[in-house]
């Protein structure tokens, strides 16, 4: 298989033949995976109480399609005001942990990478370290903690404990350990303090660094469950993932709201994905290849 | 003067800088990691805190339902491994190689599950797996002469939703994690190959093969993590933390249902105690049989 990656035979009949067969692989593969989504898309524009009669249900035909799910959760009632609170939450909370995030985690992988110190070794060892433990082993006593701290029911509870993310802290530090230390050097000689080179010499190089980053960490913020789903209490302060989930009770008759609200949820994420792409698979894969 | 002078100097900025690092290491890491340990060696009710010594230990391995939940979690952390290695490695491949067209659109379409939350996607398979004649698995049931199955009210067809919602969401990045590994392999290794007359499976298996280990170490160690920590998807799947006769029940699911339904947070933390040891097991065993610490001392 390795083979066609070297060999240029791009015109000849064999060729032709295995492009079809191995583009022709990964267009129904691309079809069984979008199927999910497509049959949820086509579902929200059906009556909501069709997705309790008939499912998932394909049906292209237009004239039964209605908008009357989307008109509902853009129609200001009750149920519209509590969808778009939510949505309104989950915007603030990822704008700020995106924020916050990148901001810890660059200046804790600028320390780690840009000095010669006593404790570095074992400081980036220890930041190895919080990634052989799954979240869901720490999730309880946090829990506790978080109560005792007075945070719960709070953003801060759910923004402030994943601040420090050690898979950031990583790609970073692999980032600006490419960056020449020469760069330093020439700034102190001009003057420049230790903070103002972090920010305003080395920061600007690191561009691509905090695009891949914040992408990722924006995607992981919004569609943030469990520690959101354990400190937030009150409705009014429910991100659109935990708000959605509240819909599903069994005796709940909002699936109007659920079916077409899952579809608009999804949509920015979605959107960035789309645009920013190509930093995502950058960031995302950089663990995978120096092992 | 003199404070700032201090802050600014070189010997003293590094530590400035990883501050927050060391806060929330000693905050968010390693004390609620010692509290996990403390309380799974104590009864906590509401009204006190008392020592147990190993009774949370003890009663954990008579109790059915956890081992229930440990075999669960167990056979599905095997079957994505199964499932979630191999053919992503053989995808990327094939991505890799000149004759897949729009390679764009294929990955972004590939990584979409990804995208999309476990709170619709599981609402979306819930939908396609249920037992009505309408659900998506028993259409094609019946196409297929069967009659309709309650696909999530028994063991294997529960297991089997919880395993195609992974592959649905997890093909795409892990044959993205692949493809990266593909990309850092040197070209002319192949060339070399093709002048020694090595055939396309001689080279995947002799060339690729072993230069895509630590990329495939990664993969496998991030999935042990995420097989045995999964609770969401069966969360989502079952809409709550209650399946019929547990089908669905994992580790996680175990010591959320006893420290936060039921209050009960040592038992709990005891739970999460033994799934950190099996991870860290499972992870150590495979490391050491994949060599990965021997290459270090080299």
């Amino acid at each position: 298989m390795g083979s066609a990656k070297t060999k240029n035979l791009s015109n000849s009949p064999k060729h032709i033949i295995l492009s079809v067969l191995g583009t022709g692989f990964f267009v129904i593969l691309c079809g069984i995976i979008a199927f999910p989504v497509v049959a949820g898309l086509l579902a929200s524009f059906r009556p909501g109480t069709e997705l309790i009669r008939r499912g998932l249900a394909i049906d292209f035909n237009v004239n039964t399609m209605t908008l009357s799910n989307y008109k509902y959760l853009f129609g200001g009632n009750a149920d519209s005001q509590k969808y778009f609170m939510w949505y309104r939450n989950s915007l603030l909370i990822t704008l700020v942990t995106v924020v916050l995030t990148l901001a810890v985690c660059y200046f804790v992988a600028y320390g780690l990478t840009m000095y010669e110190f006593k404790l570095k070794n074992f400081l980036f060892t220890l930041v190895i370290a919080t990634m052989m433990v799954p979240f869901e082993i720490l999730m309880l006593p946090m829990y506790k903690e978080i109560i005792a701290l007075h945070l719960i029911d709070t953003y801060v509870g759910v923004i402030i404990t994943g601040l420090c993310n050690a898979s950031t802290v990583f790609f970073f530090r692999q980032y600006l350990s490419g960056l020449p230390k020469e760069l330093l050097s020439a700034a102190r000689i001009d003057g420049a303090n230790e903070y103002y080179i972090s920010v305003k010499i080395i920061l600007p190089l690191a561009k691509p660094a905090f695009a891949s980053m914040g992408i990722l960490c924006a995607m992981g913020s919004w569609n943030a469950i469990l520690w959101p789903l354990l400190v937030l209490k009150g409705a009014e302060k429910f991100t659109l993932p935990i708000g959605l989930n509240t819909l599903l009770t069994p005796y709940g008759n909002n699936y109007d709201v659920l079916i077409a609200g899952s579809m608009f949820g999804i949509l920015p994420i979605f959107v960035i994905f789309l645009i920013f792409q190509k930093y995502i698979i950058d960031g995302m894969t950089v663990g995978a290849v120096k092992g | 003067m003199k404070t700032r002078n201090f802050l600014y100097s070189q010997k003293v900025a590094p530590y400035v800088f990883v501050l927050p690092f060391i806060l929330s290491f000693a905050v968010f890491w390693i004390y609620p990691l010692i509290t996990a340990f403390t309380m799974s060696f104590q009864k906590i009710t509401p009204s006190a805190t008392d020592w147990a010594g190993l009774n949370n230990y003890i009663k954990l391995l008579k109790d059915k339902v956890f081992i229930q939940a440990v075999t669960n979690s167990a056979k599905y952390m095997f079957f994505t491994l199964v499932l979630l290695i191999p053919f992503p490695m053989i995808f990327a491949v094939l991505m890799d190689s000149n004759i897949v067209k729009a390679k764009g659109v294929w990955k972004a379409l590939l990584y979409m599950p990804a995208l999309t939350s476990v709170v619709i996607s599981g609402t979306l398979f819930r939908l396609m797996f249920s037992e009505y004649k309408t659900g998506q698995m028993n259409v094609i049931a019946q196409a297929l002469g069967f009659g309709t199955y309650k696909w999530l009210k028994n063991d294997w067809s529960g297991m089997l939703a919880l395993l195609i919602l992974a592959c649905w969401r997890w093909t795409g990045v892990n044959m993205l994690y692949f493809l990266s590994g593909l990309k850092a392999i040197d070209t002319s290794l192949y060339e070399a190959a093709d002048i020694d007359g090595a055939s396309p499976i001689q080279k995947f298996f002799y060339v690729t093969l072993p230069l895509l280990k630590p990329t495939t170490i990664y993969v496998l160690t991030i999935s042990v993590y995420a097989g045995l920590a999964m609770f969401l998807e069966s969360y989502m799947l079952w809409a709550g933390n209650s399946s019929p006769n547990n089908i669905g029940l994992t580790i996680v699911g175990y010591l959320y249902k006893r420290g936060i339904e039921k209050n009960d947070m040592g038992y709990a933390c005891a739970v999460g105690v033994i799934l950190l040891l099996v991870a860290l097991i499972i992870n150590f065993a495979q490391l050491i049989l994949n060599g990965t610490f021997k290459k270090e001392e080299d």
